[in-house]
């Protein structure tokens, strides 16, 4: 059983991602950013919920829509502002931007913009992980997009015929950019599609942060006890366009409509608040404690140097005797 | 003339060549409602239906070598890749299957599959969604590869490689797909395998593709009314097959070579150009060394900054062309 400790710190961690995104929006519209942005508004109960059934020190890795991954791990909050605006300061020193952005001493190993290839990746560190002996797993978010990519199948299958420590959590928000999982998907559930690899496979509301974090435990206990892979489906929704903004002309707002009912962080506060275990003072705190973070993260950001132009060439290659 | 954007010249080719034969189809992610990442498809299912502007999965590799398959039965598929970078995934298809089918069959099938790709950096996408991928293929016998860097060679071009029998490599450039051109109503071709005169100069011979072309043009321009500096601009339009001819004619009247290309500086596609120069009798008509401007041998960094200053930008090649011309290596 979850304390209520824990249950308040999912609930702030999924409030400060929702927060950390709207901000970054913000930033956007104010023409601070030059580049791109992918939001997880709406999706943040797969981030919390599948971190917290977690170690602090297991693994994973993240994907271009990966602000909330880096968030539920522990991220700073400065960092990432920093590193959205390109700045010296920012997690990748201003080289990779919202969609790279990652901390691999919190044990986030990137968060790349090829879709699907962070899954053979995440493969390949469990597999180093059972060769060291060690005793944690990797866990690694994709999309529905995603599992269409020879990398998903091809990957399953090994972690599945070496029993890697590898938990598979594909983050169903109904579409790939414009495409929807009814059109591109064969079968009802992409969580279906782990019997052809012999491995389990949980389809879970993934915006119930409480469904998501019980299927990850599960999946983790199997990891950790050699057993092998699970595959998860986290059926969720994005809120905000793909990139930047969409005009929705592939969805109806009826639609959209319809999963806010679900919000993952109203619908866990509510609970919280019938469960006696949150007060309105507590709300209340939390709140602050988030917009401050924001607040500080975002000064930090605007404040902070722009990188030398003259270092474009900087971190090509690892030097001899270079710190990290 | 009519003056239309990048964009829509490369729709009205393939919107053109739709109508006119029931064998082309354009295949690829996100390019029905959608209009494809940069809305070069917008409109297109409404005309033609979700057969012919068939949506596939995230499935690039796959999807690619549909096209082949499709293309020996005799269609004409155009594949759209979303991005250049992605064509990594696409690459065996391209390399080992496309490329070679025909040769390794004797000459007994055609791959007539057109390949389209935005490339190229300056929207802060980083260093996945940024390369200039010309090297890549550059090297791979049985691939054309053409780059186009204005609406007009845009739309001639496209309906070139949709006729052509082999497969060809259509790179498109992000920023070029909002510029605008001059491109007539009449039906037109542009071939496939002839570089161009953009400018006319006298003073030295710039050459560049894609954006560079378009880059030099404009440093030319300005140089013209800065620095009274005269020189003469070539695109080479197509890069596999590469004619080199223009450029050797012009360095008889310039005496001066400066090469300019996006892609990383090793191993990118302006050495060739260089090295066909060198073999050539236009080697003994040269005034001064010939000069390379490229990218940098890094991926594309994500800071508005680093980024132009990875690639060259409009400056740096008036600053090469005037130390080029005024002797500077000769200090
Ligand atoms: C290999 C590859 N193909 C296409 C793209 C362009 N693209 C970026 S995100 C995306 C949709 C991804 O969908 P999904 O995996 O469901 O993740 P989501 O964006 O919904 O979080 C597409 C098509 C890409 N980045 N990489
Ligand atoms: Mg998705």
């Amino acid at each position: 059983m979850l304390s209520k400790e824990t249950k308040l710190q999912m609930l702030e961690k999924m409030m400060l991602i929702r927060a950390f995104e709207e901000q970054a929006e913000k930033l956007f519209m104010k023409n601070l950013v030059h580049g791109t942005m992918h939001l997880s508004i709406g999706e943040e109960a797969v981030a919390v919920g599948a971190i917290f059934a977690l170690d602090k020190s297991d693994y994973i890795t993240s994907t271009h829509r990966g602000h909330g991954h880096m968030i539920a791990k522990g991220g700073n909050i400065k960092k990432m502002f920093a590193e959205f605006l390109g700045k010296e300061t920012g997690y990748c020193h201003g080289r990779g931007g919202s969609m790279h952005i990652a901390d691999f001493s919190l044990g986030n190993l990137g968060a790349t913009g090829i879709v699907g290839a962070g899954i053979p990746i995440a493969t390949g560190a469990a597999l180093a992980l059972k060769m060291q002996g060690s005793n944690n797993i990797v866990l690694c978010f994709f999309g529905d997009g995603a599992s269409n990519e020879g990398n998903f199948f091809e990957a399953l299958n090994m972690a599945a015929i070496w029993k890697l420590p590898e938990i598979f959590l594909c983050e169903n928000n109904q579409y790939a950019m414009s495409s929807s999982v009814k059109r591109f998907v064969s079968v009802p559930d992409i969580a279906d599609r782990a019997c052809a690899f012999g491995v389990p496979g949980v389809a879970v509301d993934g915006m119930d942060v409480i469904a998501v974090y019980e299927a990850v435990k599960a999946a983790v206990e199997r990891a950790r006890s050699g057993k092998g892979p699970t595959l998860i489906e986290a059926k969720t929704y994005r809120y905000k366009g793909h990139s930047k903004s969409d005009k929705n002309l592939y969805r109806t707002k009826e639609e959209i409509e319809q999963w806010k009912k679900k919000d993952p962080i109203k619908t866990f506060t509510e609970r919280l608040f019938e469960l006696g275990e949150l007060s309105e003072k507590e709300l209340e705190m939390i709140k602050n404690k988030v917009q401050t973070t924001i607040s500080e993260g975002v000064e930090f950001a605007i404040t902070s140097k722009e990188p030398d132009p003259d270092t474009v060439e900087k971190y090509v290659y690892a030097e001899e005797g270079e710190k990290e | 003339m009519r003056i239309i954007t990048y964009k829509e010249a490369v729709r009205e080719a393939m919107t053109e060549k739709m109508r006119e034969d029931r064998t082309v189809f354009l295949m690829g992610e996100d390019i029905g409602v959608y209009g494809g990442a940069f809305g070069v498809s917008m409109g297109m299912l409404e005309e033609f239906g979700p057969r012919r502007v068939l949506e596939t999965p995230m499935s690039e590799a796959t999807f690619t070598g549909v096209g082949v398959g499709a293309a020996i039965m005799g269609m004409r598929p155009i594949v759209e890749i979303m991005f250049a970078d992605f064509l990594t995934f696409s690459a065996d298809q391209l390399v080992n299957q496309a490329a070679k089918l025909r040769y390794m069959t004797g000459g007994q099938v055609k791959v007539p599959l057109v390949i389209r790709a935005p490339q190229g950096s300056g929207t802060g996408a980083a260093a996945q969604h940024s390369q200039n991928v010309e090297a890549w293929f550059f090297n791979i016998p049985g691939i054309k590869i053409v780059a186009p860097s204005n609406p007009y060679d845009a739309k001639g071009l496209l309906k070139s490689s949709i006729e052509d029998d082999n497969p060809v490599l259509f790179l498109e450039h992000k920023l070029l797909y909002n510029t605008k051109g001059e491109v007539p109503l009449e039906d037109y071709r542009v071939k496939i395998g002839q570089s161009r005169i953009l400018k006319e100069g006298s003073d030295i011979t710039v050459v560049g593709s894609s954006i560079m072309a378009y880059r030099a043009l404009k440093a030319a321009e300005q140089l013209l009314d800065e620095d009274s500096i005269s020189a003469e601009v070539i695109d080479l339009v197509t890069l596999k097959p590469l004619d080199v001819k223009p450029i050797i004619n012009s360095i008889k009247k310039t005496h001066r070579l400066l090469v300019v290309y996006e892609g990383c500086m090793t191993g990118g596609i302006g050495n060739e150009v260089i090295s066909r120069v060198v073999e050539s009798d236009a080697f003994a008509y040269l005034d001064a060394p010939i000069f390379r401007l490229a990218g940098k041998d890094v991926p594309i960094p994500y800071n508005r900054n680093l980024e132009k200053n990875a690639v060259p930008q409009i400056q740096d090649i008036k600053d090469k062309v005037k130390f080029i011309v005024k002797g500077g290596w000769n200090a």
